[in-house]
């Protein structure tokens, strides 16, 4: 069943990552198809999870493919708060080619299976993954935007005349967006390491190349929030620094996983 | 023609130059006295007179002849050579153009749509007409809807407002300082207020003329002298002044930027010679749009306009023919309605020749066979109902409709018929 689902959910991600390269150049009803991509394929794979769920025996997101399958519900989620708003189309450009990367990855590694975590309860690995993974997302969504600051600065710098088409968030609204989503994921992933910890010392054991790049994460958003709030940087260096972070992210989540999930 | 046969007679600025446009036209009032006076004996009549066009859509015999006559009125002369006239699916496509505004001097431009909405509401529709001004308001919304071409500017003011929004998007309380008391600065000014931006200070030479701008706005007048204590705060500048020399300069702007915390900064120059050191754009977070630049993001935008209106053409297209399938589907209308009539009566008559066998059945019985002589009459008419519709949607819809006539007697009195 849960893989029955991947397919519809994978080509709604496909088609919207399509739609929205073609609103670039013919805003208006591609725009709309995009959306609706993305709406349905939030609903179908929130579909495939709460499948997985129901025929797991234990927290089926686990391991490193399945990790990926709830990152990506979770950076669409996200997406899907502000996305539906036209101006927002292009930073759907960025978001969607990446999610359906991401899910493909996820099918291919196995991770629309009911495999668990096996050693940890449902409880512990559904608050520490959960939390770490939504609050990846929420750095994803914060490179994204970011990404999308620095395309409408350059176009501004460079006085492009087409700079009204397409249609894009305005920079202040992106500098904001960008920081606040930090504002919400950096506790999110506070508490999901605080767990991790918990549990690490309860149990004992040493920490990991992925609980070090994770912590040092921690840290960089950290600081982030430090210049951006009290020292009131703003705009292009917060979006230098937002992509920085987001580096440390993908090594997080692509580079190091094997040591930690095995 | 057909008593539903619709008649455009008009013209516009495709056809007639302005001294020939102003000679009819009629502001909303006079529209409608217009119409109401068309509007008789049995005539629809709607009168859309806007700067670019004055249309004429009748609906009636020889509504062509009238509505010459009343625009030669208009025009205190004949005016023939400058006149469009269309009927029927051509009237209404040109009729869904304007209301999208694709007949339009300028593409997609937002007015028309109300201008057309005032016509309609002010003038004497019938079934034809009304149909007609319903779908093009339809047809007008949905190509604003579905394409792009209404969402960019096409003034250097109104460019000025949509380059604020891309920077700072909702423009409400944004703080903007006028350099200059001229006609342009003003223009664009009143363009950001009209989108929530709010005017701090009109900064000017002259003291008395920035002194009733500033009042018009409710800023306050400064000298230039007082550019740096108010630069601060702005997050716009618009400067438009006939000073030889810049106003301000890139060092002036890097000092207030300090205060500003990295909130960017959008400067307008519209003046010639400018009036902003072109060095200010190298500054982080501020962003300098001089005349040029806001000319080029104007050409940008209409040929954007274009290329959308290629998409609106379909969509009005669409309508169009489906109007014209309306429009025909009434000419069978009548002969299906008569056919149906007659059936009805043959059916009642024969039931009452047939009374006296009826009347010893009970009320059960005597509904059954009223159901099953209705069943049979219905089922009869069904499929010619059917093809009459398809046909009128054809050109064949009237050649249709006689035969029927012919085949059934439907023109001939009732005692010829048997």
């Amino acid at each position: 069943m849960a893989e029955l689902l991947f397919w519809p959910a994978l080509l709604a991600y496909g088609e919207a990552a399509v739609a929205y390269a073609g609103n670039i150049r013919h805003p208006g009803s591609l725009g709309r198809a995009a959306t609706w991509g993305v709406r349905i394929g939030w609903l179908v794979q929130t579909w495939l999870l709460v499948a997985q769920a129901a025929r797991a025996d234990g927290f089926p997101w686990s391991t490193w493919a399945g990790s990926l399958n709830l990152f990506v519900w979770l950076l669409v989620t996200g997406y899907l708060v502000w996305g539906c708003r036209p101006s927002y189309r292009v930073l759907g450009l960025v978001l969607m080619p990446l999610a359906a990367g991401l899910l493909a990855v996820s099918y291919v590694a196995g991770g629309v299976s009911s495999d668990t975590g096996g050693n940890f309860s449902t409880a512990f690995l559904a608050l520490h993954v959960g939390l770490v993974l939504a609050a990846f997302a929420g750095f994803t969504l914060s490179a994204g935007l970011a990404g999308v600051y620095l395309w409408q600065e350059r176009r501004l710098k460079r006085r492009t005349a087409g700079i009204l088409r397409p249609q894009a968030p305005a920079l202040v609204a992106l500098d904001e967006l960008s920081a606040k989503t930090i504002v919400v994921a950096l506790p999110a992933l506070t508490v999901g390491i605080a767990i991790g910890l918990g549990r690490l010392f309860e149990r004992g054991g040493g920490i990991d190349a992925l609980m070090a790049a994770t912590l040092l994460t921690w840290c960089a958003y950290a600081a982030l929030l430090v210049v951006r709030y009290g020292l009131g940087w703003r705009g292009r260096r917060v979006a230098f620094l937002l992509l920085a972070g987001f580096a440390l992210v993908v090594t997080v989540h692509l580079a190091l996983p094997a040591s930690h999930f095995a | 023609m057909t008593s539903s046969g619709l008649t455009l007679v008009g013209t516009s600025h495709h056809h007639a130059p302005v001294e020939v446009r102003e000679r009819v036209a009629l502001d909303g009032d006079a529209a409608a006295s217009l119409a109401a006076e068309l509007a008789v004996e049995g005539y629809e009549a709607v009168c859309l007179s806007t700067c670019n066009r004055t249309e004429l859509y009748l609906v009636g015999a020889e509504a062509e002849a009238r509505a010459e006559r009343a625009l030669a009125d208009l025009a205190g002369g004949e005016i023939g050579s400058v006149l469009y006239r269309l009927h029927d699916e051509a009237a209404a496509l040109h009729a869904f153009r304007v209301a999208a505004g694709l007949d339009s001097m300028v593409p997609g431009e937002g007015e028309i749509l109300g201008q057309v909405r005032a016509a309609y509401e002010a003038g004497v529709p019938g079934p034809v007409l009304d149909r007609l001004f319903r779908q093009a308001l339809y047809a007008g919304k949905k190509v604003r809807a579905e394409t792009a071409i209404s969402e960019s500017p096409t003034s250097v003011a109104s460019a000025a407002a949509a380059l604020a929004q891309q920077v700072f998007g909702n423009l409400e309380g944004r703080a903007v300082v006028v350099i200059g008391a001229g006609e342009t600065g003003e223009l664009t000014a009143r363009n950001l207020a009209k989108r929530g931006g709010r005017i701090v200070a009109v900064a000017n030479r002259g003291e008395e003329r920035s002194a009733a701008l500033a009042r018009r706005f409710g800023a306050s007048a400064v000298g230039l002298d007082a550019l740096e204590r108010v630069l601060p705060q702005a997050d716009v500048v618009i400067s438009s002044t006939s000073a030889p020399d810049y106003v301000l300069d890139a060092d002036q702007v890097r000092a207030a930027l300090g205060r500003r915390k990295g909130l960017p900064l959008l400067l307008i120059d519209i003046a010639v010679p400018r009036d902003l050191d072109p060095g200010i754009h190298a500054l982080d977070s501020c962003y300098l749009y001089d005349i040029d630049d806001l000319e080029a993001v104007v050409q940008a935008s209409l040929a954007g306009r274009r290329e959308e209106a290629a998409r609106a053409e379909s969509i009005v297209g669409l309508e169009a023919e489906r109007f014209g399938a309306w429009q025909a589907s009434l000419d069978v209308v009548p002969a299906i309605a008569e056919l149906r009539e007659r059936a009805e009566a043959i059916r009642a008559g024969e039931l009452a020749r047939a009374e006296g066998a009826l009347g010893r059945m009970s009320e059960t019985e005597r509904r059954v066979v009223e159901s099953v002589t209705a069943g049979i009459v219905n089922k009869l008419l069904h499929l010619p109902t059917v093809r009459l519709k398809e046909a009128a949607a054809g050109a064949d819809g009237v050649a249709y409709a006689d035969a029927v006539r012919h085949l059934f007697g439907l023109d001939e009195p009732e005692d010829a018929r048997s």
